[in-house]
């Protein structure tokens, strides 16, 4: 590849559908402000796909900056970290944004901020050194799907050939992804390099939607610098359309390669991973401190001063918002992740997860439209970037024929909102998404 | 802190399309004006009365038969609007007013309340009201249309013509107004007078998104291309015959307004290439070859009968199942 490895790819397949959304991307330029530690955090025991953990501390522990708090045994998981130093002041139940009950440990602040003193960089030789590494970094996906990555990186070896770093960031508002390429471009490059070596990954492409030019420079120039003596890894701009950034859409961009219908991205030679997933996997290598805070946008129209902040995991919503100068005008709905695809929360007690990147607050009531009848309009349809007919889903969903559902495709939707947004009768389509695939779940429980 | 109380929960996604139903019938009837005020210069007065009619009774016959059904009032979205212009610019500016009435009650009560409102309708309400008004009054429907401009000259303001270039194309009989009147101001039903009004509005919807140019084209193609493999085959002039063919009848007023009505038409691309490919060779067919002059109402109401198969002949596959698909036919090929 040489010299011309270092210029700009444009994509390989172009995605069929998706939505023009309103970018709202008011907070690129802020740089990431580390908040003050909190004095009480609330971190839940299951901030990710898979099994929950179990606390493995007791109350009147006291417990330090990156000390394990929870773990299981299972496969499918990733343990769970203490995010402030302090004493452990109830080992017990909290509510998630999604509506499900957690177990949680609280741990009140000694305000000290001290680091547990086991950590140390991890030994790395071997690809099971790095997987087990990369479990006891608690690391998961940082992108919004909370996926265990040492469960990602588990793929046999020698069948991925491509390793996208998804930087696509689709969701308004949402800027700390671009804020992660731009002020810690070398954690991502070493990042990318150590996955790349290890697991044996010929090819990497840092995929950036077009509206994101300054994280293009910025990534393409450290690229060309490492490029000289490596080679394979590039950056490729993207159209800005929602959605991107998902992963079967990311995969068809950058690679033209499509994942079929449950199989996962490794079955066409693909590993996609989130940037500031592999930034803090760089920056965990290096140092061994396992992942206790993160990036957010703190945005929305009741947000008094919208900015990009790193906070502690489990530090609750409410206190994150009176850091951001607090509400500007009566917060009407507030959620966690973007609005596309977030949860809408109704008490701002709710701790931040691991894989949470925004908190938006909005004062207008300008998300709930009123139901009418469907018009046939088919703009559901045209928006899906799965090809799938959401009107038509419907009413098969009204006939319950369960077999018709499987065959329109039901299990191929991703909820990405994209009917719901562009639908003018303002009908419910992704929840009508959600009753179809549990009917089908249902379905097959019951047929055993 | 916030009274958590106030705080509203809602399943994603939590930002929407401005875009509104009533926005969209509202784009609509703005696309409808231009033809409108055609028929309004071309015939007078007559012409907007048959249009407040058909739009009152319309909307009125919504709001009737939602009370009587007892379901939410639905006048709100415009779509009676909409259906009642289109009514009208179906119809004669000679036609009585009590028939236009009846038209209307077809349109709202029958045809797309009765079959459950907005959306659910399964021909076009409008063009069925046509097709049943032409059956049962042929004579008012069919055979007195109003003299452009007429209405000016009190001498010749009752000036009828029972020719329509439509009519003098197949019979022979009689002139042919020349080409830039076709455009502009010929004969016939209010809205189909003035081709250029027409495609003035329906380029208006597809720059506005409203609808997609898929059918248009494909509609108004396909009529070409009949009309001129005919042309040649008779050896006259293909070209001109074919043009006059274009901008004569309802075929603008159809390809835009009524072939592109959501709920009477396929999903897909591919399904809209089928219906307006469809469309179009039935109507060259009823023009060329049937007994009527027009055959645009009946292809289009033709063609909505047979959406919902093409619909589903035409369901595009998921994102990863093509792939299924094919391995599925190699394993048949194979065994």
């Amino acid at each position: 590849m040489g010299i011309s490895g270092a210029k700009v790819l444009s994509a390989v397949g172009k995605v069929r559908g998706g939505v023009h959304v309103l970018h709202q991307k008011n907070t690129a330029d802020q740089e990431i402000v580390r908040l003050p530690a909190p004095n009480k955090v609330v971190i839940p025991m299951q901030m990710h796909i898979g099994a929950p953990c179990a606390p493995i501390v007791n109350v009147g522990d006291t417990v330090s900056v990156g000390q394990c708090i929870g773990d299981t045994t299972a496969f499918v998981s990733a343990p769970i970290h203490a995010s402030i130093s302090g004493t452990v002041t109830a080992v017990g139940e909290t509510t998630l944004a999604n509506g499900a009950v957690t177990r949680a440990v609280t741990i009140e602040s000694d305000g000290e901020m001290r680091l547990f003193e086991g950590i140390e960089p991890p030994k790395i030789d071997t690809r099971e050194e790095f997987l087990a590494a990369v479990r006891a970094s608690g690391l998961v996906g940082l992108g919004g799907a909370g996926f265990p990555t040492h469960v990602k990186l588990a793929f046999k070896p020698g069948t991925v050939d491509t390793l996208v770093v998804n930087a696509a960031e689709c969701e308004p508002f949402i800027t700390v992804d671009n804020r992660e390429c731009i002020e810690n471009s070398w954690d991502v490059l070493s990042g990318i390099q150590i996955v790349k070596e290890i697991l044996q990954i010929p090819r990497v492409v840092i995929a950036v939607e077009r509206n994101k030019p300054k994280a293009i420079e910025v990534l393409s120039s450290i690229a060309r610098q490492v490029e000289k003596e490596k080679g394979e890894i590039a950056v490729m701009q993207l159209r800005s359309i929602y959605p991107q950034g998902a992963e079967k859409i990311m995969i068809y961009s950058a690679t033209g390669r499509r994942v079929p219908a449950g199989k996962l991205p490794s079955d066409v030679g693909c590993l996609v991973m989130n940037v500031a997933s592999v930034a803090m996997l760089a920056r965990y290598v290096k140092s061994g401190k396992p992942l206790v805070s993160r990036s957010l946008t703190v945005d929305g129209s009741a947000i008094c001063v919208p900015q990009n902040v790193r906070v502690p995991i489990g530090m609750s919503v409410g206190e994150i918002i009176d850091h951001c100068g607090g509400f500007k005008s009566t917060p009407y709905k507030i959620i966690t992740g973007g609005p596309m695809m977030g949860f809408s929360i109704i008490n701002t007690d709710i701790p931040v997860l691991k894989q949470n990147n925004a908190i938006l607050a909005f004062s207008k009531q300008d998300s709930l439209k009123k139901e009418t009848d469907c018009i046939n309009c088919g703009r559901c349809a045209a928006a899906c970037p799965m090809h799938l007919q959401a009107n038509r889903i419907a009413r098969i969903v009204k006939t319950g024929d369960v077999e018709e559902l499987i065959r329109a495709g039901t299990n191929v939707c991703m909820e990405c909102g994209s009917c719901a947004f562009s639908c003018p009768a303002g009908r419910p389509l992704v929840q009508n998404m959600r009753l179809a695939k549990s009917m089908i779940r249902e379905a097959a429980k019951a047929n055993g | 802190m916030v009274d958590d109380r106030l705080l509203t929960a809602s399943a994603s996604p939590h930002v929407r399309t401005r875009d509104t139903t009533r926005g969209i019938m509202l784009d609509v009837l703005i696309a409808l004006l231009p033809a409108l005020i055609a028929s309004v210069v071309l015939f007078g007065f007559r012409a907007l009365a048959v249009t407040a009619v058909s739009v009152g009774c319309c909307v009125l016959f919504e709001f009737l038969s939602r009370k009587a059904m007892r379901r939410p009032n639905t006048i709100g979205d415009l779509s009676a609007a909409v259906t009642g212009v289109i009514l009208a610019f179906n119809l004669p500016a000679s036609i009585p007013f009590w028939m236009v009435v009846f038209g209307a009650l077809i349109s709202i009560v029958v045809v797309k309340q009765m079959f459950g409102g907005i959306g659910q309708n399964f021909v076009n309400p409008a063009l069925l009201a046509r097709i049943v008004l032409m059956v049962s009054f042929p004579k008012a429907m069919l055979a007195s249309w109003p003299t452009p401009f007429a209405w000016k000259d009190a001498s010749t303001a009752d000036a009828i013509t029972s020719a329509t270039p439509l009519a003098i194309l197949k019979s022979g009989d009689g002139t042919l107004p020349s080409l830039f009147n076709m455009c502009f101001a010929k004969a016939g039903c209010l809205g189909e007078v003035c081709a250029a009004a027409l495609v003035l509005g329906g380029l208006y919807l597809m720059i506005r998104r409203v609808i997609s140019p898929v059918i248009p084209l494909c509609f108004i193609g396909t009529v070409g291309v009949c009309m001129l493999l005919y042309g040649f085959t008779k050896g006259e002039n293909a070209w001109t015959f074919a043009l006059y063919e274009l901008v004569s009848g309802g075929l603008l007023l159809g390809a835009f307004f009524m072939a592109t009505d959501y709920a009477t038409s396929p999903i897909s691309i591919k399904g809209k290439i089928i219906f307006a490919i469809g469309c179009g060779l039935i109507t060259s067919l009823i023009r060329l070859f049937g007994n009527m002059n027009e055959g645009v109402s009946f292809s289009i109401v033709l063609m909505n009968i047979l959406v919902p198969h093409i619909d589903r002949l035409t369901v595009p596959k998921p994102f990863g199942m093509e792939k299924v698909k094919k391995e599925k036919k190699a394993e048949v090929k194979a065994s």
